[in-house]
């Protein structure tokens, strides 16, 4: 018997018989096949494109999360500020097995999220005299001094279960003048733009709103919604009844099961492993075992049974 | 510079042209002579549906690229204020999932035929490529709808991406660099490694049957049934 790891024989170097076969008509009809197919697609399912959350939008539906979320990016506690590479050195990045790919990339798109996401916006715009007082304050004090208002505020907030109005107005210095304000400006619809133009006219990077976007819990919960999140198989689905993209099924896969679905490290261990088996999937005529699978399994007897039956024939 | 000048003088018939274009232009005829490049002829075994799955993936491309087109005329804004801008969108979406779905099919035939067989294995590389460049692609598409599954995939993929580096030069969180990559880069790749494929197709021409094999057919080590380079080069 052939070893199931032999090569499947090579084929005759040229076919004994020949037939007609018109591959530019092929071509059209394929063509204008496709095309009714995607104008019929188009014209029955359409598409779909759910509005963008904006900043403003967030601040109006969810003042205690959008407050939450600045504090925490603030006092250095999102997921932003302690991300590590590429925003960042708060954290070492993850890692496959010994090696940090994340850490050795670098800072390259540095976020300071206090200063970019609170601060900056803050000192940028027109204030009133408490709040010009209260940014002077808190950018004049030492970090201990911060860190002890933004502790100080946080623990109220936590206390009174994220609602900024149940927290004693005297609690932790400036810091609730400066996220109040801050909420106003994003109500107002002009943090979208303050964070967006924090590097001249034109933008195209959306880098610092989307993340600070990220921090928070109203968009995922929006996600969640949608059965988008990466435990609903995520980012292959599309919103509403749309089939997204199925080709990232086995990607998506995953982040489903053990171990991937708990490690610290289970992006860096799925693009590793995924990278991988991209590579033995292009290089598949040259793996033993694997490249003789189509010998054994039937398909191509049903592929080519005329020729076959033609051949049993003679 | 100096030219070679022969006033009237035409090279006679079997007198081989000089210099670097004479000969890229003869070994351009001598791997694809017209008849090889566009046959009228196919190989018997040649008949089944499996073989339409290339050529609509192909047909699928070519709508992907002309609605892409359509969409690149008016910008990246038209299609969410405009309701032929909207239909030109959901044209460019679902011919995108066809020509997914085409070329998954394809490449599963393509599979079970071990269509690699007779130095056929840069065919199979440069359409295992062309896939994951399609990936990347369609990925880049909904990386640059500007709505809320944009923003949520971005946020999300922006992870995996980090976390192996390639985020630190591949932003998906910039929209204006996913643009680009969606509508210059990836395309010009995929429709570079699509010409390549198919030039290799009729390079080699069509992989011929799987010689069948019965229970006691083809011992071991016989030469006749196990020679022949299986992966090899194009």
């Amino acid at each position: 018997m052939t070893p199931p790891w032999a090569r499947i024989p090579q084929p005759e170097a040229a076919p004994a018989e020949t037939r007609s076969y018109d591959l530019v008509k092929e071509f059209v009809i394929a063509l204008v096949a496709v095309l009714v197919l995607t104008l019929a697609g188009a014209a029955v399912f359409g598409a779909p494109d759910d509005k963008p959350v904006t900043l403003a939008a967030w601040a109006k539906a969810d003042p205690n999360d959008f407050t939450a979320t600045a504090l925490s990016e603030l006092d250095g506690s999102s997921d932003t500020a302690g991300y590590g590479a590429p925003y960042n050195t708060a954290a070492p990045g993850q890692k496959i097995g010994p090696v940090g790919l994340q850490k050795a990339a670098g800072v390259r798109h540095p976020v300071d999220t206090a200063k970019d996401f609170v601060l900056a916006p803050l000192a940028n715009a027109p204030q009133t005299p408490d709040v010009a007082a209260a940014l002077a304050q808190y950018q004049s004090a030492t970090p201990d001094q911060q860190a002890a208002w933004d502790k100080a505020y946080s623990d109220a907030l936590t206390a009174a279960n994220d609602d900024p109005a149940l927290v004693l107005p005297d609690t932790g210095g400036p810091v609730p003048v400066l996220l109040k304000q801050l909420l106003a400006q994003a109500s107002s619809g002009s943090l979208d733009g303050a964070l967006l133009s924090q590097g001249g006219f034109y933008q195209s990077d959306y880098t610092k709103p989307l993340l600070f976007l990220a921090d928070g819990g109203y968009l995922s919960g929006r996600a969640d919604a949608k059965h988008l999140s990466g435990d609903q198989w995520g980012m292959m689905n599309e919103t509403g009844n749309y089939p997204g993209q199925a080709w990232l099924w086995l990607y998506t896969f995953w982040y489903q099961i053990s171990p991937f679905n708990h490690s610290d490290n289970a992006d860096a261990l799925i693009w590793g492993l995924m990278a991988v088996l991209t590579l033995g999937f292009i290089l598949i005529p040259f793996i033993p075992g694997v490249r003789s699978i189509p010998r054994y399994v039937p398909v191509y007897r049903l592929i080519w049974r005329d020729h076959y039956r033609r051949q049993l024939e003679r | 510079m100096s030219a070679d000048i022969t006033p009237g003088s035409v090279p006679s018939e079997g007198v081989e042209a000089g210099g670097w274009t004479g000969a890229v232009r003869r070994g351009a005829v001598r791997a694809f002579p017209p008849d090889k490049l566009l046959p009228d002829r196919q190989p018997s075994y040649v008949a089944s549906w499996i073989y339409v799955f290339g050529v609509l993936t192909l047909a699928a491309l070519a709508v992907v690229i002309g609605t892409g087109c359509v969409l690149a005329l008016k910008g990246p804004g038209w299609w969410h204020v405009s309701s032929t801008g909207r239909y030109v969108n959901a044209l460019h979406l679902w011919s995108v999932e066809l020509f997914m779905a085409f070329m998954v099919i394809h490449l599963w035939g393509k599979f079970f035929m071990a269509a690699w067989r007779g130095r056929r294995a840069m065919t199979w590389i440069t359409g295992a490529v062309a896939f994951t460049a399609s990936v990347g692609t369609a990925f880049t598409g909904y990386l640059t709808q500007q709505n809320f599954d944009s923003q949520w995939i971005s946020t999300q993929a922006k992870d995996g991406l980090n976390s192996v580096g390639i985020g630190a030069f591949f932003n998906v969180l910039d929209f204006g660099q996913m643009l680009m990559w969606h509508i210059v880069l990836l395309p010009l790749a995929l429709v570079g490694l699509t010409v390549w494929h198919v030039l290799l197709v009729r390079h080699r021409g069509v992989v011929p049957p799987i010689p069948l094999l019965t229970a006691g057919d083809a011992p071991e080590g016989d030469p006749a049934a196990e020679a022949g380079d299986e992966g090899g080069g194009s």
